[in-house]
C-alpha cells in the first residue's frame, strides 16, 4: 500500500523544512521526501494549496475510558482527534480505575489498537489512586506502554512524595508531569483572582497558587535531574520561573492550551460555565506573557487539556460546574491565529503541536524524516468554518468557542501510513 | 420616563435614570403601609413565587409583605422545603416554577449568578433577593431610599463601608448604586475581607476604620459573616470588634449628623456596638420600613409599570 501526498507544501520544523515538497509512503512509513516524486501504483492524495506536516501530537487528553464513558470514550475521543488533526494523543490517568497499574495501561493500549484511529499513549499515575500517598508501579507501567507520569487534575501535595517520584521515575526515564497548582492557596476559588472575580462575586483562585508550585516541581526537578514537564501553564510567574530553569539548564518543558491563549478572565462574565476549567482562565497579561513564551520557546508544546463533561455537569451554577472544555477540534484552527496575530510563524506553530510535543515526552513522532512512522496531517491553512458545539465529534459539547469563525482544518490524517480522516468524507 | 428591565438582576445593570424613577416610585408607595387598609389592586391576578435557597427573615417578609400590599398573589418557597435537598437541579426547578406560570420569582440563592441562569433560561421576570457574594440590589435601593429620605441628596455625599468587603452582596450593590448618583464610596476592612482590586470598582479603599470614617456622612456597617470566615480570616471577634467596630467614639470621626446604617442581621458587640445600634444616629428601622416601599415599586415597575397604571384606569 503506497500513498503519495503531492503538490502540498510541507513544514517539517523538526527537519527545518519549509518547502513544496512530495511526500511518499509506503508500509506505513516515509519512504521519500522530494520534487516531483512519482510512483506508479501509490494512491495519490493532490494536496495543492495545502499544508503537509507531521501528524500532530496532543500530550494532554483525557479520553475518560475506562469509567466515565458517558462523557468520552477511547473511540469517540480519538475520532475527534483525528478530525482535528492529531494522530497522537497522549491520556490522563484519572479514569476509574485510574491508571496506575499495568492493567489498565494494557486495556486502553488494546482498546486503542483495536478502535485504529489515534495512537494513544497512555500516561500513567504518579501516585496509588491520585492520592498523593504512595509511588505507582512506574516501572512495569513503562513497561506496558506509559510514557510519562502525572496525578493530572491534582498536584502531588507532600513535597516529599513528588521528590521520590522524580527520583523514581528518573530510573526508568518516565518525565513527570506536573499539574502545579498550592490547593491550600486556591481555598474554594472557582476562577481567577482579580477584578472579574471581585466583581462577580466568584471566589478566586491567585496567580501565587499555580507559581508556588511550578517554583517547588522546578527546584525538585533541578535537585534530583529528572525530567519535568509542566502542564497547562497559566500564569507570568510560571513562565518566568521556567524560562529561568532553562536557562539554568533544567530538565524542564512546559505546555500551554489553546483556551490559556485566546481567552481572558472576561469570558466568565454572564456566569459561563464553559468559561470554567482549571487552571483559571486568567488575566490579559498573563496571556501576553503565555504568548510570549510560546514565542520565544520556553513553552515548547501546545496542548489541549481536552476535558469532555456531560451537559448536566455543566449546566448548573458557576460554583458547582465541572472544570474543562473539549479542544480536540479547536486546537489547530486556534493556533493558527497566533500566526496570523504574528505570535508565531508558521513552522514554529507547528512545531508547537509536533516535534515540540514529542520531545517533551520522548515519544518517536513529530517528524516526516524518511524511515520514520508515516503519521502526516494535511491542513487547508484557507478554510474558514463557523464552530457549531453540536457537530463535534467528541461525546461532550462543552466549548467556549461555540459559534466562533475559525480558518484553518485538517482535511486528511494519517496514522502509520493509514489515511483515518478524509473531511470530505465526513 | 419608563422602566425598560424585565429583570432586577443587579444595580451593574441599573442607570441612575432607572434608580430614580425606582425611588420616587417607592416614595409613593411608602404611603400605602401607613393606611388602614394597607393593600391597592396593583398586581391584582398576578402570581410572585419567593423562592429562598438561603434563609433570611427580614427580605422574604419584605418582598412577601410588598407582593401583598400590590393584591398580587404571593407564594414562598424555601430551600429546607424544596426539591434541592432532594437533589433536583436549579434547571429543573426553573422549569418547574415556569410551568406554573408566575409573573415573577424572587430568588435568592448562595451562588452568584444563580438568577441570571433563570433569567436566561425562564419566561418569567426574575427578580435578584440576594445572590452569593456577588448583588443584592433591592438592599442598596431601600439603602439609598433612607439616605435620600435623610439627606435629601446622595450627589456629594460621602460614604463609608465598612467590615466584610469579600463576602458581601450588600457592598458591591452599594457601590455601583452609590457612584452612579454621585456618592464617594470608601472601604474600609482588614486585608483577608478586601477583595482583589475592589478599588477598581470606584471605591478608596483603607485597612484603616478611621481614614473612612473621618468626615462621613453615612457609616455603612456590614454583617461580620461568622459562616463564611473558615479558618484564617480573622482571628477572634474581640480582635475585629478592637479595630473594625463602631462605637461611640470613633463614630464621632465621622460628621456630627453622620447617619449609622446597617443591613441586618446585627452582631451586636462585634461589627456594632449597642449603644451606636440603638443610639440616635441610626436609621436602621427606616431601612426595614423602606424596604417595603422599594420592593413594591420594584415588583411594579417588573410588571410592566405605567401600563398596568392605564389598564386599571
Amino acid at each position: 500500500m503506497k500513498i503519495l501526498i503531492k503538490g502540498g507544501r510541507l513544514i517539517d520544523p523538526a527537519n527545518s523544512i519549509d518547502d513544496q515538497l512530495d511526500v511518499l509512503i509506503e508500509n506505513g512509513c516515509v519512504a521519500a521526501v522530494g520534487t516531483n516524486l512519482d510512483s506508479d501504483n501509490a494512491q495519490v492524495l493532490d494536496a495543492t494549496n495545502r499544508l503537509v506536516v507531521p501528524g500532530l501530537i496532543d500530550v494532554h487528553v483525557h479520553l475518560r475510558e475506562p469509567g466515565y464513558e458517558y462523557k468520552e470514550d477511547i473511540q469517540s475521543g480519538t475520532r475527534a482527534a483525528v478530525a482535528g488533526g492529531f494522530t497522537s494523543v497522549a491520556c490522563m490517568p484519572n479514569t476509574d480505575p485510574v491508571n496506575d497499574n499495568k492493567t489498565v495501561t494494557s486495556y486502553i493500549c488494546q482498546k486503542a489498537a483495536e478502535v485504529g484511529l489515534a495512537t494513544v499513549f497512555p500516561v500513567g499515575a504518579i501516585t496509588k489512586g491520585l492520592k498523593g500517598e504512595s509511588l505507582s508501579e512506574m516501572g512495569q507501567l513503562r513497561e506496558a506502554g506509559c510514557v510519562a507520569v502525572t496525578d493530572d487534575g491534582r498536584p502531588v501535595d507532600d513535597g516529599e512524595i513528588m521528590r521520590r517520584a522524580m527520583e523514581y521515575a528518573r530510573s526508568f526515564d518516565l518525565p513527570v508531569i506536573s499539574h502545579a497548582e498550592d490547593l491550600a492557596i486556591v481555598g474554594g476559588g472557582v476562577m481567577n483572582d482579580g477584578f472579574v472575580a471581585t466583581e462577580l462575586g466568584l471566589k478566586g483562585i491567585p496567580w501565587v497558587a499555580e507559581d508556588a508550585m511550578v517554583a517547588r516541581d522546578v527546584m525538585l526537578a533541578e535537585f534530583t535531574g529528572a525530567r519535568l514537564h509542566v502542564a497547562h501553564v497559566s500564569t507570568r510567574g510560571a513562565v518566568e520561573i521556567i524560562r529561568a530553569a532553562q536557562k539554568r539548564g533544567v530538565a524542564v518543558t512546559a505546555e500551554v492550551t489553546p483556551h490559556h491563549f485566546t481567552l481572558t478572565e472576561e469570558a466568565v462574565r454572564g456566569y459561563d460555565t464553559n468559561a470554567k476549567m482549571n487552571p483559571p482562565l486568567r488575566s490579559a497579561d498573563d496571556v501576553a506573557a503565555i504568548r510570549q513564551g510560546l514565542a520565544d520557546g520556553t513553552i515548547g508544546v501546545i496542548a489541549t487539556d481536552h476535558a469532555p463533561h456531560h451537559r448536566d455537569e455543566k449546566n448548573v451554577e458557576f460554583n458547582i460546574a465541572m472544570n474543562g472544555i473539549v479542544g480536540l477540534e479547536t486546537a489547530l484552527p486556534l493556533t493558527l491565529r497566533l500566526v496570523e496575530e504574528g505570535v508565531l510563524s508558521l513552522s514554529e506553530a507547528i512545531a508547537r503541536l509536533t516535534c515540540g510535543p514529542a520531545q517533551a515526552l520522548n515519544l518517536s513522532r513529530g517528524s516526516l524524516t524518511v524511515g520514520s512512522i508515516a503519521d502526516v496531517t494535511v491542513i487547508d491553512p484557507e478554510c474558514a468554518w463557523k464552530l457549531e458545539a453540536e457537530e463535534l465529534l467528541s461525546k461532550s459539547k462543552n466549548t467556549p468557542f461555540d459559534g466562533w469563525s475559525l480558518k484553518g482544518k485538517a482535511t486528511n490524517t494519517l496514522v502509520r501510513g493509514k489515511i483515518v480522516y478524509n473531511s470530505d468524507e465526513v | 420616563m419608563s422602566f425598560g428591565h424585565k429583570h432586577i438582576l443587579g444595580i451593574e445593570q441599573l442607570s441612575a435614570d432607572d434608580i430614580t424613577l425606582i425611588l420616587d416610585t417607592a416614595e409613593s408607595f411608602k404611603e400605602v403601609s401607613t393606611r388602614e387598609i394597607k393593600k391597592v389592586p396593583t398586581l391584582r391576578g398576578k402570581t410572585i413565587i419567593n423562592i429562598f435557597f438561603e434563609a433570611s427573615t427580614r427580605t422574604r417578609a419584605s418582598f412577601e409583605i410588598a407582593g401583598k400590599r400590590l393584591s398580587a398573589d404571593t407564594m414562598n418557597i424555601s430551600a429546607s422545603t424544596s426539591a434541592v435537598v432532594k437533589g433536583e437541579t436549579l434547571e429543573d426547578t426553573a422549569k418547574n416554577l415556569e410551568a406554573m406560570h408566575p409573573d415573577i420569582i424572587v430568588m435568592r440563592h448562595g451562588h452568584s449568578g444563580a438568577p441570571h441562569y433563570l433569567a436566561e433560561r425562564c419566561g418569567f421576570s426574575v427578580v435578584n433577593a440576594g445572590d452569593g457574594a456577588h448583588e443584592h440590589p433591592s438592599q442598596a435601593l431601600l439603602d439609598l431610599m433612607t439616605i435620600r429620605e435623610k439627606k435629601g441628596t446622595i450627589e456629594g455625599l460621602v460614604v463609608a463601608i465598612v467590615g466584610d468587603i469579600a463576602h458581601s452582596r450588600v457592598a458591591r450593590s452599594n457601590i455601583y448604586a452609590l457612584k452612579k448618583m454621585g456618592a464617594t464610596v470608601r472601604l474600609a476592612g482588614p486585608g483577608t475581607l478586601l477583595p482583589t482590586e475592589i478599588e477598581r470598582m470606584g471605591a478608596e479603599v483603607t485597612t484603616d476604620m478611621n481614614t473612612a470614617l473621618d468626615g462621613a456622612d453615612v457609616v455603612m456597617m456590614l454583617r461580620i459573616q461568622q459562616e463564611r470566615q473558615g479558618k484564617a480570616l480573622l482571628p477572634s471577634n474581640r480582635e475585629y470588634s478592637r479595630f473594625y467596630g463602631l462605637n461611640p467614639e470613633n463614630l464621632k470621626l465621622a460628621k456630627a449628623d453622620a447617619l449609622v446604617m446597617h443591613p441586618g442581621p446585627m452582631n451586636r458587640g462585634v461589627e456594632i456596638s449597642s449603644a451606636v445600634a440603638d443610639g440616635a444616629q441610626n436609621v436602621i428601622l427606616d431601612q426595614v420600613e423602606n424596604g417595603v416601599a422599594v420592593r413594591m415599586a420594584l415588583l411594579y415597575l417588573v410588571s410592566g409599570g405605567e401600563q398596568l397604571a392605564e389598564q386599571s384606569a
